[in-house]
């Protein structure tokens, strides 16, 4: 046991650095030093998440009372095994893309906005944060806010003028799905009287199934469910996503297919789990049932429409939402094994779609687009960014030896555990669709003749934007072969929320 | 009596809204959408929740208003007829509807005092602010203390809003050389309009710092007096034009002002963790806990209203002073 009494603050520490450095960004003279402050404000972030996880491994769950006033009546921090994996997910993602944002978003941003720019991301990191730290529903909410405005502005900020039009599309979308959150919220409100998660847990427990108020709880559900599928774009509620990752900067793409779609997920698991309870929820609302046909069509329509682009983006994002289907398919499944393959997955999707989406910024970085025809010959001008595309889409496939293995391995234990060999047939089938869409790449890249080169400098993307990547592709492998972290805190976190209590 | 007013209210929200979704001169659309609002605003009176009432008409009346007629300004005043029919649409609408009533049917009636959001955290809030915290609107108390941390974040949601809106837009500078007297948007013909308004302004800043100031003893508090204030800049541009405008508030000064309100509400937070306390501790930023409540507070409502107000400016700098693409 450590004791770290200096370290009281920690919880808050996390949201405050990049909440603050925010508006300290824009009084600064140049797009430069907002550079710096926001790379500063996302590694120190980082070190607080792994901090808290240290922590919380030794302490147990840690709660922080915001304002000094204690839980029913202020708002408060509850970090326990599943928020603390989620929060180094997202600080670890920011911290990466903060450095590759020096390159990326000169070329791709007016110089006017950089200040701008950097400091809605730090905004949307801090949103993110918020969501996942806190332990109250409300809170959840404003936070929920904080990240879907900023990363629509994000997302606005895309080059191509298309970028407004799917910006709109998720603006409206996100707004609908919020406001239902939003909804359950307040049902839930009028029944219990609060919003602190614990203390909706126990009050909800108190209300039997036959009494006065059960149908609101069912609707209360209905409308989180909704509006958590609409967030995290589960299949066929998707439909805002391939346009906001196509047409958002390279840095915005990357930072929100690895942590936003998660945090969504995250929330789900929350208010299922530890509010509503699996019992509740599995066996008398038989969310599993209702999940598990969207998870498997995303994996297996999204996988088949992925094989059809010729932006490598949209293929990228169509990707995500398959992965998205090997997540709450690990959900649906109703055990240990499935949950914590949902929850592994959640880090091992985030490592690999960061990297391949960091892929696509080094290729537009330096051709400028990145469809299919622009990879003719890159297999020899960028070969480092071209090797981490290789190995990234071999840990998408579930290639032994990386990260997205792992994941996928547990998924097929848990079916395998269900008895349903359907469902294993087809994880498996969306990994050889898998193989099909990165190999499209793969191919052109290295065994298509070489596009002629205008000049003859060197065209390999800089060190700036090769470092983070590779950092990536190394956790890729690493998390591969020692699979000790993210499998211990995932199954510790699953016997957390399966539990149903927020340990 | 109060269910008829009710009644009656709830039926011109009604019509009104249906209105919105009929209706294609969007002008018209804007227009009904501020008269919602205003109805809005009279349920909750109706309901006694005077400080959101405020807060819809500063907000959803007011300034909403105003920005959507400039957002207008931008684009088409008609909307464009759908190529499709969105039955699937309605068909959304109509579940969600049906789920909503079903789901209600089994809450409490309205203003029943056994329903649960009477007995657990309400009773304090009521009973026992005034001997924590001080203020006799317990509303200020809940929003600034109690819940500050979601104001805080609720701050900086506006803040973000006219981050995005000045990122996506742009605003155009003061026309170099240009003199002030030959701006052609400001309205040179209407004395009555321009000698009103010069003398109508200090009364609107001066009760925009009322409503900034009492929010603990009534209704309001640093977002309806941002709102309040911003309106005031913004028909100080309408009719003395937007050269003189921008050269009494700037759009870096604007920008400053913006930043330095979410800092003081975030600095008065770390400043209660320096002294000892938890983040928004105010307790312990004076003398006496109430002594430091009543400090936190007050500043804390005047980040939120400074960022509010800078936020709001900005947001309608934007929307009419919009950089050429």
């Amino acid at each position: 046991m450590i004791h770290l009494p200096h370290l009281a603050h920690l919880a808050i520490w996390q949201v405050l650095f990049p909440l603050l450095a925010a508006p300290l960004c824009l009084l600064l003279r140049s797009g430069r030093l907002a550079w710096l402050i926001a790379t500063l404000a996302s590694w120190a972030s980082l070190a607080v998440s792994v901090l808290l996880l240290r922590t919380i491994n030794c302490n147990g769950p840690l709660t922080y009372n915001l304002g000094g006033w204690p839980a029913p009546w202020g708002i408060t921090y509850h970090v326990d095994a599943l928020s603390a994996f989620v929060l180094l997910i997202v600080s670890a993602m920011a911290a990466l893309v903060m450095p590759y944002a020096a390159k990326s978003v000169s070329r791709e941003i007016d110089v006017e906005n950089h200040r701008l720019f950097y400091a809605l991301l730090l905004i949307c990191q801090a949103g993110l944060l918020g969501i996942v730290v806190t332990g109250d529903a409300f809170n959840m909410y404003v936070f929920l806010e904080l990240s879907s405005l900023s990363s629509y502005a994000l997302i606005a900020l895309g080059k191509r003028r298309r970028a407004l039009t799917a910006a709109f599309q998720y603006l409206v979308m996100g707004t609908i799905g919020a406001t239902f959150i939003l909804i359950g919220i307040g049902l839930l409100y009028s029944l219990t009287g609060t919003l602190n998660i614990q203390d909706l847990a126990v009050r909800i427990a108190l209300i039997p199934t036959s009494a006065v108020g059960h149908r609101t709880l069912i609707t209360a559900f209905a409308f989180l469910t909704v509006g958590f599928s609409l967030k995290l774009a589960l299949f066929p509620l998707h439909l805002w996503l391939p346009n906001a990752y196509t047409y958002a900067p390279s840095v915005v793409t990357t930072f929100l297919a690895a942590t936003a779609t998660k945090v969504a997920v995250y929330m789900l698991l929350r208010f299922s789990f530890s509010i509503l309870g699996s019992r509740f929820v599995f066996e008398q609302l038989t969310l599993g049932k209702i999940m598990l046909l969207p998870s498997l069509a995303a994996i297996i329509i999204a996988s088949l429409v992925a094989i059809f682009q010729y932006d490598i983006k949209r293929m990228l994002a169509y990707s995500s939402i398959a992965q998205i289907g090997y997540m709450t398919l690990g959900i649906s499944l109703n055990s240990h094994t499935g949950l914590m393959a949902g929850i592994l997955h959640m880090f091992n999707h985030a490592l690999m779609k960061g990297a391949l989406f960091m892929v696509m910024g080094a290729v537009s970085y330096r051709v400028g687009s990145v469809y299919l025809n622009d990879f003719r010959g890159l297999g020899r001008r960028m070969p480092w960014t071209m090797a981490a595309f290789v190995i990234g889409g071999l840990s998408l496939m579930g290639v032994p030896l990386t990260a997205g293995f792992i994941s996928k391995w547990f998924l097929i234990e848990a079916a395998l555990e269900t008895g349903w060999w359907s469902i294993t047939a087809v994880i498996l089938l969306g990994s050889l669709l898998a193989v099909i869409y990165i190999w499209r790449v793969v191919e052109t890249a290295y065994f298509n003749p070489l596009q002629e080169i205008e000049d003859d400098e060197h065209t390999e993307a800089p060190a700036s934007l090769l470092i983070p990547l590779w950092i990536l592709i190394g956790a890729n492998i690493y998390f591969g072969i020692d699979t000790s972290v993210p499998v211990d805190m995932a199954s510790w976190a699953a016997s957390a929320l399966l539990e149903g209590t927020m340990r | 009596m109060e269910l008829f007013i009710d009644i009656t209210l709830l039926t011109f929200l009604c019509i009104t809204a249906l209105a919105i979704t009929v209706i294609r001169k969007l002008f018209c659309a804007v227009m009904l959408a501020g008269i919602f609002s205003l109805l809005s605003a009279c349920l909750f009176v109706s309901m006694d929740a005077v400080d959101v009432a405020f807060t819809e008409a500063a907000v959803g009346t007011g300034i909403a208003t105003v920005l959507m007629l400039a957002a207008l300004n931008l684009s088409h005043s008609r909307e464009k007829c759908p190529p499709y029919q969105p039955l699937l649409a309605l068909l959304v609408v109509c579940t969600t509807g049906a789920v909503l009533v079903y789901g209600t049917m089994d809450l409490p009636a309205f203003g029943d005092a056994t329903a649960p959001i009477h007995h657990h955290v309400a009773p304090r809030y009521i009973e026992q602010s005034q001997q924590e915290i001080g203020p006799p609107n317990f509303v200020t108390s809940i929003l600034a203390s109690y819940r500050g941390y979601d104001t805080l974040a609720e701050t900086v949601v506006i803040f973000t809003a006219g981050l995005s809106v000045v990122a996506l837009l742009g605003i155009r500078d003061r026309r170099g050389g240009q003199s002030i007297t030959t701006d052609r948007s400001a309205m040179k013909g209407y004395l009555v309009l321009r000698v009103v308004t010069k003398l109508l302004l200090p009364f609107i800043f001066l009760f925009a710092l009322y409503v900034q100031f009492h929010g603990d003893y009534g209704p309001g508090g640093g977002f309806q007096a941002g709102v309040i204030f911003a309106s005031g800049v913004i028909i100080h541009s309408l009719t003395l034009g937007r050269d003189r405008t921008l050269k009494a508030f700037p759009q870096r000064f604007l920008t400053i002002l913006a930043t330095a309100g979410v800092l003081l509400y975030g600095g008065t937070g770390l400043a209660a963790m320096v002294r000892g306390g938890n983040f928004l501790d105010y307790s312990v930023l004076g003398a006496t806990a109430l002594a430091g409540q009543h400090l936190g507070i007050f500043l804390v409502e005047l980040g939120v209203g400074v960022t509010v107000f800078a936020s709001m400016t900005l947001m309608y700098y934007a929307f009419s002073y919009r950089k050429e693409a």
